[in-house]
């Protein structure tokens, strides 16, 4: 894949933005960076963005990654939005337990689950 | 299965670590290792790599980075040194103390720890050996 283009798609479900990991890893930091763009541009869009971060074909992933997430998280937080993450498969759910960033990161276990627990407003 | 040892010795350039990155890890599938082996000993290298291009020779094209990898029956062996500074690692912060669970970087060390059965740092914090045992 190039990497000038951003392993993700976009879609909207009401005002919630689903970004989908397309790319089985998110290790390589020029990936990293297409996607951290792309998330951060949906994110400055629109006052309270809610955004929806689907892991389902996610496979393998870096500490430069979760920095990405973080960083996404904060800026979520910084415009009073609402981010959650979800269908993390298991593996990659024990590197956010090891790092204890389950604590800080909404993880739902389905995208519907995930859909339902966004607040209205 | 056959032994297998593999030495590079690379700039510091992150296209050039995908690059050794995707030798060392085709050698240890093709050593049959676990999934969670594979899953672990990819991580930790990712981690190892990008640290000592990034953080140890700072991108530095002059400096080069050397990396040994013995692919063995038992275990896998990933020997990687830089020619930066060095560093402690008892001055790396907790990265999962509270205060410190947004802050986007300082998780690397962790996981390689985590994920790999041994993590020796030697010759001031440059040169780093990860072992992970067959599952």
């Amino acid at each position: 894949m190039p990497e000038n283009i951003p392993p993700i798609s976009v879609v909207s479900h009401k005002d919630i933005r689903i970004v989908e990991f397309t790319n089985n890893k998110i290790l390589d930091e020029a990936n990293i960076e297409g996607i951290r763009r792309t998330i951060d541009s949906l994110i400055d869009e629109t006052d309270r963005p809610k955004l929806l971060l689907d892991f389902g074909a996610v496979d393998h992933l870096s500490s430069a990654a979760l920095g990405m997430l973080i960083n996404c998280n904060n800026r979520v937080k910084a415009r009073n939005g609402q981010l959650r993450l979800a269908n993390i498969k298991p593996q990659i759910l024990e590197v956010f337990v090891i790092t204890k960033l389950n604590k800080l990161f909404k993880i739902l276990p389905t995208r519907e689950e995930a859909l339902a627990s966004f607040m209205a407003g | 299965m056959q032994a297998k040892a593999l030495k590079f010795d690379i700039p510091s350039d992150l296209s050039e670590s995908r690059r050794v990155h995707q030798q060392i890890m085709a050698a240890v599938a093709d050593g049959g290792y676990s999934e969670d082996a594979i899953f672990a000993i990819k991580l930790a290298i990712e981690e190892a790599l990008v640290n000592a291009i990034k953080h140890g020779n700072k991108l530095d094209p002059r400096k080069r980075v050397h990396v040994e990898a013995n692919v063995g029956p038992e275990e896998v062996e990933i020997i990687i040194e830089d020619e930066g500074p060095g560093f402690a690692r008892c001055a790396v912060p907790d990265p999962t103390a509270d205060e410190n669970l947004t802050k986007c970087s300082g998780r690397g060390l962790l996981l390689m720890e985590a994920y790999m059965h041994t993590v020796e740092y030697s010759n001031n914090g440059r040169r780093v050996r990860l072992v992970r045992k067959r599952d």
